[in-house]
């Protein structure tokens, strides 16, 4: 299970990556692992604004849906076009391939959110 | 997962590293590598179930052709011995109780095969059914002592042939052998599956099922066989347009909506349910169950809402894949009758959309069954 150091993690599984002053949201390593394979992921429009804990899309595998969160309040500024072709890609690298871009509304919804030491406990006591 | 009943293969599903969830009251694997593989693999290979949690039941005494005939809604008088039949029961008012198959073991000696989470209830139900009808017959629940597991695709014949004494060309569609021996156990084999694909549901006490799935995956690696679980069950039956209780037939959706008429004899004599099916009938059915194929883009996954141009509610989706085998987004739905009809458009809410679907057939694929050329 690969956790990557430097990013924040919500308890919903999604990471957040933080870079100039914009942020890239996607789900762990471990979401899409516990997922399986995903063949579909429903993605929100640019200029959707959502509060933090907001479902702004879904991440489906053969089998279900699951709803994905804002790990912050945001705005979306680009969504990650890629997968509307190439759900997979997350399959292969959950933390390379981003599902959204966004502007933080609210950046003290930052300080809630985990570290990678905090969210490897955080996995360990949900198994 | 306290509570749950587990089958004797659980502890091979454990060291397959399977994940287990619970259905039915079960605890059963779902996958064990992946579903789209694992689907793959009964579409283009060999892939082996465990459906040891599938209920048997035996009737028998001189009633016994009768007392099933009053039962289900196919007409069991069709069955030579060794043939198998699909039927419903039904209660008074049309609603499904279980879909089952028919084994007909003998004059008056049959085997019903019946869902593992309806097991209590349909006993319940066979065991009133006999006692208001007072016929002839004894009713024995085999589920605790029998096993099953599921042989199913393309390459199930060739693997199966090598290990049993019987020749498995001569076994067509829907029949079934007794006391065959593969790997030392003697088993019943049937011809039948829940996949739309070729393959054998093989029979056999509790004790000797381990033995024979082990060895079936060992011997069927040569062709690729791999061990699936009730994840790629859904999706292969549901691209096969065979029905899962619970979701296209309910106690509250009878045969005749759901689609399954040919299971449903009319013209014989007196059965559960004839009065409120002939009802439907010829007043005409006022929901059924359509295929869909999305137009925008989006899973329609069951329970989801139809709804026509208007917004207005028309009906629920019964089963929903982004479908392994054709790469399109299809779905299963209940809908009044006035929307039904290939081609027209309906539409499905997922969350907070509205997506567009078309009518499409059900016949999303062809099945590729080993019949006799006589057998329909």
């Amino acid at each position: 299970m690969k956790i990557l150091e430097g990013l924040y993690y919500a308890k919903s599984h999604e990471w957040l990556r933080i870079e100039d002053g914009e942020a890239f949201v996607g789900i762990s390593d471990f979401a899409q692992h516990e997922l399986g394979d995903i063949v579909f992921v429903d993605l929100p429009s640019v200029g959707d604004e959502f509060d933090a804990q907001d479902s702004f899309g879904a991440v489906e595998s053969v089998k279900a849906a699951s709803d994905i969160y804002m790990p912050v309040s945001g705005v979306i500024l680009a969504v990650n076009e890629m997968l509307e072709e190439s759900p997979e890609l997350i399959n292969e690298d959950a933390y390379e391939n981003w599902i959204i871009k966004i502007k933080i509304t609210d950046e003290t919804d930052i300080e809630v959110l985990m570290n990678s030491v905090q969210y490897e406990e955080h996995i360990q006591e949900e198994e | 997962m306290d509570g749950l009943k587990k089958t004797p293969l659980y502890a091979s599903h454990i060291r397959l590293r399977a994940k287990m969830v619970e259905f039915g009251g079960w605890e059963m694997p779902i996958q064990y590598s992946n579903i789209t593989e694992e689907h793959q693999a009964v579409r283009n290979g060999v892939g082996l179930f465990d459906v040891s949690h599938m209920g048997e039941v035996i009737i028998k005494g001189e009633d016994a052709e009768k007392f099933i005939n009053y039962l289900i809604t196919n007409d069991v008088k069709l069955l030579g011995d060794n043939e198998i039949q699909y039927a419903m029961m039904c209660y008074e008012n049309g609603g499904v109780v279980d879909d089952l198959l028919v084994y007909r073991k003998g004059v008056n000696h049959y085997l019903l095969i019946i869902n593992a989470g309806n097991i209590e209830k349909d006993l319940a139900w066979i065991y009133q059914v006999a006692k208001e009808t007072k016929m002839n017959i004894s009713i024995s629940d085999e589920s605790p002592i029998t096993a099953e597991v599921a042989l199913q695709g393309p390459s199930a014949e060739i693997l199966l042939q090598e290990h049993v004494n019987i020749k498995l060309s001569e076994l067509p569609f829907f029949t079934f052998a007794e006391k065959v021996s593969l790997f030392g156990a003697e088993c019943l084999i049937s011809r039948t599956g829940y996949t739309g694909e070729d393959g054998f549901e093989i029979y056999a006490d509790i004790g000797n099922i381990e033995t024979i799935w082990n060895k079936l995956l060992d011997y069927g690696s040569q062709y690729g066989i791999l061990p699936c679980g009730l994840g790629s069950r859904d999706t292969l039956r549901f691209e096969a347009n065979l029905p899962l209780y619970g979701h296209e037939i309910t106690e509250s959706i009878s045969p005749l909506e759901a689609g399954y008429g040919f299971c449903v004899k009319l013209d014989k004599d007196d059965f559960k349910g004839k009065a409120a099916l002939k009802s439907q009938k010829e007043n005409g059915l006022k929901r059924r169950i359509v295929g869909f194929e999305l137009v925008d883009k989006g899973i329609a996954r069951a329970d989801y809402i139809v709804t026509d141009e208007n917004d207005q509610e028309i009906g629920h989706v019964t089963t929903g894949y982004k479908s392994p085998t054709l790469d399109k987004s299809l779905g299963l739905a209940l809908i009044s009758s006035e929307y039904a009809g290939i081609g027209k458009a309906i539409y499905i809410q997922i969350r907070n959309k509205t997506l567009k679907a078309t009518i499409v057939s059900r016949k999303f694929l062809n099945k590729n069954y080993k019949k006799q050329e006589d057998q329909k």
